[in-house]
């Protein structure tokens, strides 16, 4: 089996290793398996080793970012904590981040119970309706969202980029509340009523105590998605801006690039304690077979 | 006084899309009996116990409860509880919790639901459990709790989703018994959902057998054994064969029914909803026929046979018979009151004959 | 159970079953779906007026004129006659349809073994896995471009790297700024939307049925081609689609690393709304630009789903 799929991948390593004939797939472990475990750690390599690029040249004391590396500095991010603009973008994308989450989460909670607790006709295209965000690109929503603005008479501000984060937002938050709802058994709910509650106060005593690491997960994946989205903000971004804004308009200048190192630095180790920790505890509990891996 | 229409459903009908899920059933349910729904998956039941609880409003028809219409009434203010087969124990609750969730807006004092508690926990058989956790209750025990947690709100009515199911069969078996003795106990109407023929039989004052959103028959456990109205019925409920035939005429109190396989058949089985005339089904339980390996000495209700196959088991054997005028062999259960100390050679193919009585030959419908 | 009885009592009297909340709440507790879209419909609203109005109002834009600075809602085809007549649209147009499949192709290439892996070989920390997938999917797009510029630059971290090392004197100047980094860039970029589909089939497939195919006589071989691969072809299917149309009309990347021969339709239409200045005529391009996606990918699921049914 190993050798068969290596071929469909192009850098394999040792696929002239012995083929494991007979390969019983439950309690096999990758070590009977090992061109593909390598072909795995490739992959990973390749999709974490040119983001680590960033933090380690900003720490890299030279405006250029090119190797040898020429020593040790802080001095990068002692100046993007003295820049008032760049302070004031991380401010506005915390803002924009965090109504966006509890936004998105809330009409999330919303549809995800909807979706997964009636028996709706039409289910399946609405579903895709409202992942229909997730493949549009990104671009015709951003144009369609700024045209609308315009003819609509609204001013761009980080309320029109909200809003056009929370539209990308929402399949992702429903997605992640899905999983969690179909986690637990309908009949929890049905006997909450059944003994009494009403819907609302099923909700408080019931659905939220059981579904609270899907929330929480879902809210902190939301405010992730804004705080790094660029194309929509780069749209519909008014005389305020967001971080991704910030660095795209810092690109140009060369000599400000060891600081756009450290801040993007910053910005993937949030990212990535925010995102990991979020992922753990929603995918706890809830198996890894569910439907919605994403 | 009981009332007899405790619980009414008249032209109660649901229909899930072109599915008709529940399909126009009217009957009664007295109070504080105990109340069974048979059938098999998918045959309605469950639908009909969800729209005694709210959880489905019926498509036509309606729902009453100790007099009350229930069309319009949320789960939450209708005086039922039901015990689910899940049983959906709270997981983030421990015992005690899962019990007095319903006690909320009761009205009674911190310490007069503790008291109901405890009360219940006795009554389930596990004081001293209130402290434990969700998760670490056995199956058993989850059922009890989940019980208990229904009969502290004092329902009008209690409904029971094929509670059992997910039992061992010794735990289950004791579980039936416990749980008819605890309905006797608390005058609890109870509503019961099982697919389980004997489950059903054990426990119930009446059964409704349900097959396609119908009900087919309603009556006592013995009633539905030994006088199924139907053939669905009768072939539902245990074993049966089924013979058919046509009917030549009366002899005395006897019903002379010409049949394939067992000739002339002598029937006095009565309250069967038979034609009188015309074509006819005789069946007949595999108990209901004496097997011999001689030639018995009478003229009627008799009928000569191969052994085909036959089966120990311990109490009671199995044998197939094979009969001139039927293709499939008659099935005979024969009780061992004596020992056996030789065990029958099917093989041999040797002759026997079976022989019955004249009220234990059915006459039904089609 | 007072209290129960008493609702149960109350709500039995006749006048207050006429009332129209009674009524009301008659008709959402009967019809379950009234109750579904009632919870639907604040996030239905949202897209709606956030995607739908938007997009309609995009088409519309697409028939009309910029007037300098004003826009001249006289219908008109010209933006389309536009499209027509220069043909460096559609060709640019066609480039980008190309480099996305390649992108996509790509994509898919690299991500199915490790889906496989994941699904098949790993027993204990498959929730490890999947997160150490997942979570760059979620760090920012902007910066993994950027990245790969940083890496592929003309003084970059390759070129600086090997010349600090010896191996060449003069950068490689074919690093960076041509359609096959953005091609690597995408591919990089979209890993995880490749990986999980693939891997939810994969993992959906009754294991059983492999061990059938082995007794059945299959060799390893054999048996992933004649059942993994074609029920992980619907997975492969979602998990193309997914890379590909989002990848078309991407101009982040193109302007990172693509430089002037690497630019891609996305760009032609952020320009029209920038320097150019003419929304009309980026309007009308990302219309053709949707059109002619919603027509490869209708084409693409209609020929699959004919296959499926040949066999």
């Amino acid at each position: 089996m190993s050798d068969t799929v290596s071929k469909a991948g192009s850098d394999v390593r040792g696929s002239e290793a012995p083929r494991v004939v007979e390969s019983k797939h439950e309690g096999h472990s990758w070590t009977g398996e090992a061109p593909l475990f390598i072909y795995a750690v490739w992959y990973l390599a390749f999709l974490y080793i040119p983001v680590l690029f960033l933090p380690l040249f900003s720490f890299n004391d030279s405006i250029y970012v090119a190797f040898p590396l020429k020593g040790f500095t802080l001095q990068w991010y002692a100046d993007m904590l003295e820049n008032p603009a760049l302070l004031r973008a991380l401010e506005n994308s915390v803002k924009v981040g965090a109504a966006v989450a509890i936004a998105s989460t809330i009409l999330g909670i919303f549809a995800a119970k909807a979706m997964t607790r009636y028996r709706l006709p039409g289910k399946g295209p609405l579903t895709s309706f409202i992942m229909l965000p997730l493949v549009v690109p990104g671009i015709i929503l951003g144009i369609a969202l700024l045209v609308i603005s315009n003819t609509v008479g609204v001013d761009l501000s980080l309320y029109t980029i909200a809003m056009a984060h929370t539209l990308v937002a929402v399949p992702f938050a429903m997605l992640v509340l899905m999983s969690r709802l179909e986690g637990f058994d309908k009949s929890l709910e049905e006997a909450s009523l059944d003994l009494g509650e009403n819907a609302f106060q099923t909700f408080l005593r019931v659905t939220l105590p059981l579904a609270w690491p899907g929330i929480l997960a879902s809210t902190l994946l939301t405010f992730t998605i804004s705080f790094d989205e660029f194309i929509l903000a780069f749209f519909l971004a008014g005389n305020e801006v967001t971080l991704p804004i910030y660095i795209w308009s810092q690109l140009r200048f060369p000599n400000r690039l060891p600081m756009v190192l450290s801040l993007g630095a910053c910005i993937l180790v949030a990212s990535f304690f925010i995102v990991t920790f979020s992922e753990v505890i929603r995918r706890r509990g809830v198996g890894t077979q569910s439907g919605s891996a994403i | 006084m009981a009332r007899e229409d405790y619980i009414s459903i008249r032209n109660t009908s649901k229909h899930f899309g072109s599915v008709k899920a529940v399909d126009d059933i009217s009957f009664n349910i007295r109070q504080g009996e105990f109340f069974s729904l048979l059938g098999a998956s998918g045959c309605g039941k469950t639908t009909l116990l969800r729209m005694l609880a709210g959880f489905e409003q019926p498509t036509l028809g309606n729902i009453y409860i100790d007099g009350q219409p229930q069309a319009g009434v949320p789960p939450h203010q209708r005086p039922v509880n039901m015990v689910f087969q899940s049983y959906a124990i709270f997981p983030h609750l421990n015992v005690h919790k899962n019990i007095a969730y319903g006690m909320r807006k009761s009205g009674l004092s911190k310490a007069e639901v503790d008291k109901q508690v405890d009360e219940m926990l006795e009554l389930i058989k596990l004081p001293g459990y209130g402290k434990r956790g969700a998760h670490q209750l056995s199956g058993g025990q989850r059922q009890r709790i989940a019980l208990a947690r229904a009969l502290i709100k004092r329902p009008k009515v209690l409904l029971l989703d094929e509670p059992l199911g997910a039992l061992d069969k010794k735990l289950r078996e004791q579980m039936q018994l416990e749980l008819r003795a605890l309905q006797r106990d608390v005058g609890i109407t109870f509503v019961f959902v099982t697919h389980d023929q004997e489950e059903a039989m054990t426990m119930s004052d009446r059964i409704a057998v349900m097959s396609m959103g119908k009900v087919l028959q309603i009556d006592s456990p013995t009633s539905l054994y030994e006088i199924p109205r139907v053939k669905e019925v009768a072939d539902f409920i245990g074993t049966i064969n089924f013979f058919e035939g046509e009917i030549k005429g009366k002899e005395g109190e006897a019903t002379v029914v010409e049949t394939q396989g067992l000739g002339k058949v002598h029937s006095t089985a009565s309250g069967a909803e038979a034609p009188t005339s015309g074509k006819i089904t005789v069946a007949l339980r595999p108990e209901k026929f004496n097997i011999s390996f001689q030639q018995p000495n009478v003229q009627t209700n008799v009928v000569e046979g191969v052994l085909q196959a036959a089966a120990y088991l311990g109490d009671r054997s199995h044998y197939y018979v094979k009969i001139n005028g039927r293709e499939a062999p008659v099935a005979v259960a024969s009780q061992n009151a004596q020992r056996q100390m030789q065990a029958v050679d099917a093989d041999k193919h040797e002759k026997v004959w079976l022989t019955w009585d004249e009220d234990s030959a059915l006459l039904l419908k089609g | 159970m007072s209290d129960q009885t008493q609702a149960a009592g109350t709500y039995s009297q006749a006048e207050e079953q006429t009332t129209f909340g009674f009524k009301l709440r008659a008709l959402f507790l009967k019809h379950e779906w009234l109750r579904g879209y009632l919870l639907l419909s604040p996030t239905l609203l949202v897209m709606i007026c956030l995607m739908c109005v938007p997009l309609f109002m995009l088409v519309a834009y697409s028939f009309w004129t910029q007037n300098y600075l004003d826009i001249d809602k006289t219908f008109t085809l010209a933006n389309y006659e536009a499209y027509f007549q220069k043909p460096i649209y559609a060709a640019l147009m066609f480039k980008s349809i190309r480099m996305s499949l390649y992108c996509t192709f790509a994509t898919l290439l690299l991500a199915y073994p490790m889906a496989y892996f994941i699904a098949f070989k790993v027993t204990k920390n498959k929730l490890i896995w999947l997160i150490l997938i997942t979570v760059p999917f979620w760090t920012s797009y902007l910066l993994r471009v950027f990245a790969w510029k940083v890496i592929l630059g003309f003084n970059g971290v390759i070129n600086s790297g090997l010349i600090s090392l010896g191996i060449i004197n003069e950068p490689l100047e074919f690093l960076l700024y041509n359609p096959t980094a953005v091609v690597l860039t995408l591919a990089h970029a979209w890993a995880a939307f490749a990986i999980l589909p693939i891997y939810v089939s994969l993992e959906k497939i009754d294991r059983s049925l492999l061990e059938a195919a082995t007794d059945l006589g299959d060799t390893p071989k054999e048996r992933f081609w004649r059942v993994t691969w074609p029920l992980s072809l619907p997975g492969v299917i979602a998990a193309g689609l997914l890379v590909f149309i989002p990848t078309v009309g991407d101009y982040v990347t193109p302007k990172l690393v693509g430089g002037t021969t690497g630019i891609m339709i996305g760009n032609i239409v952020q320009s029209q709304f920038g320097k150019a200045n003419n929304w009309p005529m980026g309007a009308a391009l990302s219309v053709i630009s949707m059109l002619m996606i919603t027509i490869l990918v209708v084409t693409f699921i209609a020929a699959t789903n004919r296959a499926r049914a040949k066999n």
